[in-house]
C-alpha cells in the first residue's frame, strides 16, 4: 500500500509530546482536560523548559494531573493552588510555575486565593478549566453553572434567585492591575485548540518577562456531568456556554 | 562576642528566623503575634539574606504558601495565634501528609471562638493531638522564655528537615509580648541543597517529583500511615526534651509548660520555703511528651498537680504517663487569666496534700 | 494536489469519543465495530483520503493519534 511509505520518521508531523507521560488519562471519553493538558505540555516542550517548570494540581477531576505532566508538580488542597504557587514562585523565581484548576477549585473554594494572587501580580500562569460543573464528585452545581442548567444539586435547573449567578472569574481578574494577560479559549476544535496553545505559549513568555499573572480560561465540556455524548456536549457548549463565556482575549499587555 | 539584646518574644523569633537562614515567611496579622511580620517587614531580610517575606490574604493562604515553598525544599515558616492556627489546620494536615518540613508558631490566646487576645495554653490539644484531619503529629516545642523562643526557631527548622515534618512552637501571649534578655545565635547560611523529594525542576536523569498527600488506593494510604507512624516513634525515641527542678527529694510534683512553668516555679520556691518538698517537671517538647520521666517520678511522689492556663488538657497526658501510680490533679486559670504563684501553691495544698 | 498523509492510532488508549471524527475534513476516520481491551469502540481509518493535516490528533483528548505527511516533491 502506498500509505506504508508515508509512515516513516521523516514524514512525522504530529505525535504526543514527551512532556506528557505515557499513562492513560483517567478522564472520561471526549473530556477537554486531555487536550488542554496536551496543549500546555506541548508549550513546555517547544519552549524547552521541562526542567524549569513546576506545576500545581488542584482538587477536582484534574487532581491527578501530576501523573500526566512529566514535570515536577505539587498537589494543592482544594482551591489553594494559587497560594501554593505563590510559595513556589517566591522562593524559586527563576522557574516557570503554573496552576491548573477547575471551576469549583478556582471560582468557589479558591476565589480568595485566586483573586489575591492575581491582585499581587504573582508571576505565574493560571490555567482555568471551566465546564460549569463539578465533574469528579458527580455532577454538582459549580459557581459557573449556567442559569437554568441542571446538575445533581440543581436538579430543576440553576435558579439564580436562590442559587446565585454564574461567576465570570476571567472578567473579574482582568480588572485587577496585577494581571498581565487574560484570555478565554476552548479546545474542542482543531482551530480552537491551536489558539489555546498560542495563548499558553504567550503566557509562558510573559512569565519569563515577569509581567504579572497570566490567566487562561479554557471553556470546556463535561460529557458525563452534562449527560451527553462528547459531540453533543461540544455543540451544547458552543450554543450555551460561549454566549455567556465569550471566547477571546480580555486583556493583553500593552 | 555574645550578641545580647533586650527583645520582645515575637520580635526575637522574627530575628531568629532570619538568622536561622529561613528562605521564606508567609503570615497574616493577628494579635498577639503581629510583631513577627512587622519586624520582618521592617528588617527587610531580602537584603540581608535573601529571605522572602509576604503578607498573605489569610492564614489559609499563608500556610499553603508555606506548603509550596516547603515542597521546593525551602525553609519556610509562618506564625499566627489561635483562631488563625485553626484556619491553618487544613494546610498542616496536607503538609504532614506530604511529609514536608516547615515551622509554625502559635502565640496562643484564649478561646474558643474569637475568645480573647490575652495569653492562654488552651491550644494544647490542637497542637499535640492533631488539630487537622487524619493520623498525623506535629513536633511541638514549648518555650518558657524569650531565649527558648529564639533557640527553638533554629531547633525547629533542624527537626523539621530531619524528620520532614511540620514543627510547631507553642508559645503564648506572655512570652510573645514580654521583653527579656536574649542571646542571639550567629547568622546561619541559607540552604543550597536540592533535596531529592523537592520540586526543583525535573532533571533528565530522574522521574518527576510529585509532592502530594493523595493516595487513591487504601493499601497505599495505609503504607503512608505506617511510614508516618514509624517516623513518629523515632521522634518519640529521640526528641523528648524537658527540664526538672528540685525533683530529687520531691514528695510532690508540679508539671507545667511554657510561661505557666515560670509561675509554677515561683510557687515551688514558696512551697519549699514552707517546708513542702515539691519539684517541677517542665516539658520542653509537648509532642513528644516526656511520659517516661513523669512515670518514673510518679513512683516517688505522693501526688502530681498539672498546672496549665486552660481547663485541663496536658493533665490527660500526665495521667497517661502516671498510669494510675499516683494521684493526678489539674489546676488552671483560663480565658486569658494567669494564675498567681499563691493560687498554685494553694491548689497544691488543697487538691494534692490535703486531697 | 494535496500531499498524502496517514495516521497511526494507539487503539488501546482510544476511548472512542469521536471528537477526531468530526474534526477530520476528509471523513477518513470512523469507529470500528471491534472494541479494545477496555471495551471501547476505537477509531480507525476507513479510506485513504488523509492529507496529514493533524486536526484529528490536535483535538484527541487522549493523544492516541500520530500523524505523518509525505514531503513536498523537490
Amino acid at each position: 500500500m502506498a500509505e506504508n511509505n508515508i509512515i516513516s520518521p521523516e514524514n512525522l508531523v504530529y505525535e504526543k509530546t514527551s512532556v506528557l507521560t505515557d499513562r492513560v488519562l483517567h478522564y472520561c471519553p471526549g473530556c477537554g482536560h486531555g487536550t488542554a493538558h496536551r496543549m500546555l505540555a506541548e508549550v513546555v516542550d517547544e519552549l524547552g523548559i521541562q526542567g524549569d517548570t513546576i506545576g500545581v494540581a488542584p482538587v477536582g477531576c484534574s487532581v491527578l494531573a501530576y501523573y500526566y505532566f512529566d514535570v515536577d508538580m505539587q498537589e494543592a488542597a482544594h482551591g489553594r493552588a494559587p497560594a501554593v504557587a505563590t510559595g513556589i514562585k517566591r522562593t524559586m523565581p527563576e522557574k516557570y510555575v503554573f496552576t491548573y484548576q477547575g471551576d469549583g477549585d478556582l471560582a468557589a473554594i479558591g476565589t480568595a486565593e485566586t483573586l489575591h494572587a492575581c491582585n499581587r501580580g504573582e508571576n505565574f500562569l493560571i490555567v482555568f478549566i471551566n465546564n460549569g460543573i463539578y465533574g469528579m464528585t458527580g455532577g454538582q452545581m459549580a459557581p459557573t453553572t449556567l442559569p437554568g442548567m441542571k446538575s445533581s444539586t440543581s436538579p430543576y435547573g440553576r435558579d439564580v434567585v436562590t442559587m446565585g449567578n454564574p461567576l465570570k472569574m476571567t472578567e473579574l481578574v482582568a480588572e485587577l492591575p496585577g494581571t498581565c494577560f487574560v484570555t478565554r479559549q476552548s479546545v474542542h476544535t482543531p482551530a480552537n485548540a491551536r489558539k489555546t496553545k498560542r495563548a499558553l505559549k504567550k503566557a509562558m513568555e510573559y512569565q519569563k518577562q515577569n509581567k504579572g499573572t497570566c490567566f487562561v480560561e479554557i471553556v470546556s465540556n463535561c460529557p458525563s456531568g452534562w449527560k451527553m455524548t462528547p459531540a453533543e456536549s461540544n455543540k451544547w457548549m458552543e450554543e450555551n456556554m460561549f454566549p455567556y463565556y465569550p471566547l477571546g482575549d480580555i486583556k493583553v499587555p500593552s | 562576642m555574645k550578641d545580647l539584646r533586650l527583645m520582645k518574644g515575637n520580635e526575637a523569633m522574627a530575628e531568629a528566623a532570619i538568622r536561622a537562614g529561613a528562605d521564606a515567611y508567609f503570615g497574616y496579622p493577628i494579635t498577639p503575634q503581629s510583631e513577627v511580620i512587622e519586624y520582618l517587614m521592617r528588617e527587610n531580610p531580602a537584603e540581608r539574606t535573601g529571605m522572602q517575606v509576604l503578607q498573605a490574604e489569610s492564614e489559609v493562604a499563608a500556610i499553603n504558601m508555606v506548603y509550596g515553598a516547603a515542597g521546593c525544599g525551602k525553609r519556610a515558616m509562618t506564625t499566627s495565634s489561635s483562631p488563625g492556627v485553626s484556619l491553618m489546620a487544613e494546610g498542616l494536615s496536607y503538609i504532614a501528609g506530604a511529609e514536608l518540613p516547615c515551622l509554625v508558631v502559635n502565640v496562643v490566646r484564649g478561646g474558643p471562638g474569637l475568645g480573647t487576645i490575652q495569653p492562654s495554653q488552651s491550644d494544647y490539644f490542637q497542637a499535640v493531638k492533631g488539630g487537622g484531619h487524619g493520623d498525623y503529629k506535629l513536633i511541638v516545642l514549648a518555650p518558657a522564655t524569650v531565649q527558648e523562643s529564639v533557640d527553638y526557631v533554629k531547633l525547629g527548622f533542624e527537626l523539621a528537615f530531619k524528620y520532614r515534618n511540620p514543627v510547631m512552637i507553642l508559645s503564648d501571649g506572655i512570652i510573645g509580648q514580654m521583653m527579656e534578655k536574649v542571646e542571639l545565635f550567629e547568622q546561619q547560611p541559607r540552604l543550597t541543597e536540592e533535596f531529592s523529594w523537592a520540586t526543583v525542576g525535573k532533571k533528565p536523569d530522574r522521574d518527576s517529583v510529585i509532592v502530594t498527600s493523595l493516595q487513591l488506593q487504601s493499601e497505599e494510604q495505609e503504607k503512608v500511615n505506617l511510614r508516618l507512624q514509624a517516623k513518629y516513634r523515632e521522634v518519640e525515641k529521640n526528641e523528648v526534651r524537658f527540664e526538672s527542678y528540685e525533683c530529687d527529694d520531691a514528695e510532690y510534683l508540679f508539671v507545667a509548660f511554657g510561661s505557666c512553668a515560670r509561675i509554677t516555679r515561683k510557687a515551688m520556691e514558696m512551697a519549699r520555703g514552707k517546708g513542702i518538698r515539691v519539684g517541677l517537671l517542665r516539658p520542653q517538647t509537648v509532642y513528644p511528651f516526656p511520659y517516661d520521666a513523669i512515670n518514673k517520678l510518679a513512683g516517688q511522689v505522693k501526688g502530681i498537680l498539672s498546672v496549665e492556663m486552660n481547663a485541663g488538657q496536658m493533665v490527660e497526658d500526665v495521667r497517661l504517663a502516671v498510669n494510675g501510680k499516683t494521684t493526678v490533679k489539674h489546676f488552671g486559670r483560663f480565658g486569658g487569666m494567669i494564675p498567681s504563684p499563691a493560687e498554685i501553691l494553694n491548689a497544691l495544698e488543697q487538691k494534692i496534700i490535703g486531697g | 494536489m494535496a500531499r498524502k498523509g496517514d495516521v497511526v492510532i494507539n487503539i488501546e488508549s482510544c476511548k472512542g469519543c469521536e471528537v477526531c471524527i468530526t474534526a477530520c475534513p476528509n471523513q477518513v476516520l470512523a469507529l470500528s465495530n471491534e472494541v479494545n481491551s477496555k471495551g471501547y469502540h476505537y477509531v480507525m481509518k476507513v479510506n485513504s483520503a488523509c492529507v496529514g493535516c493533524a486536526n484529528c490528533a490536535v483535538v484527541c483528548p487522549d493523544a492516541v493519534i500520530t500523524v505523518y505527511r509525505e514531503k513536498r516533491k523537490q
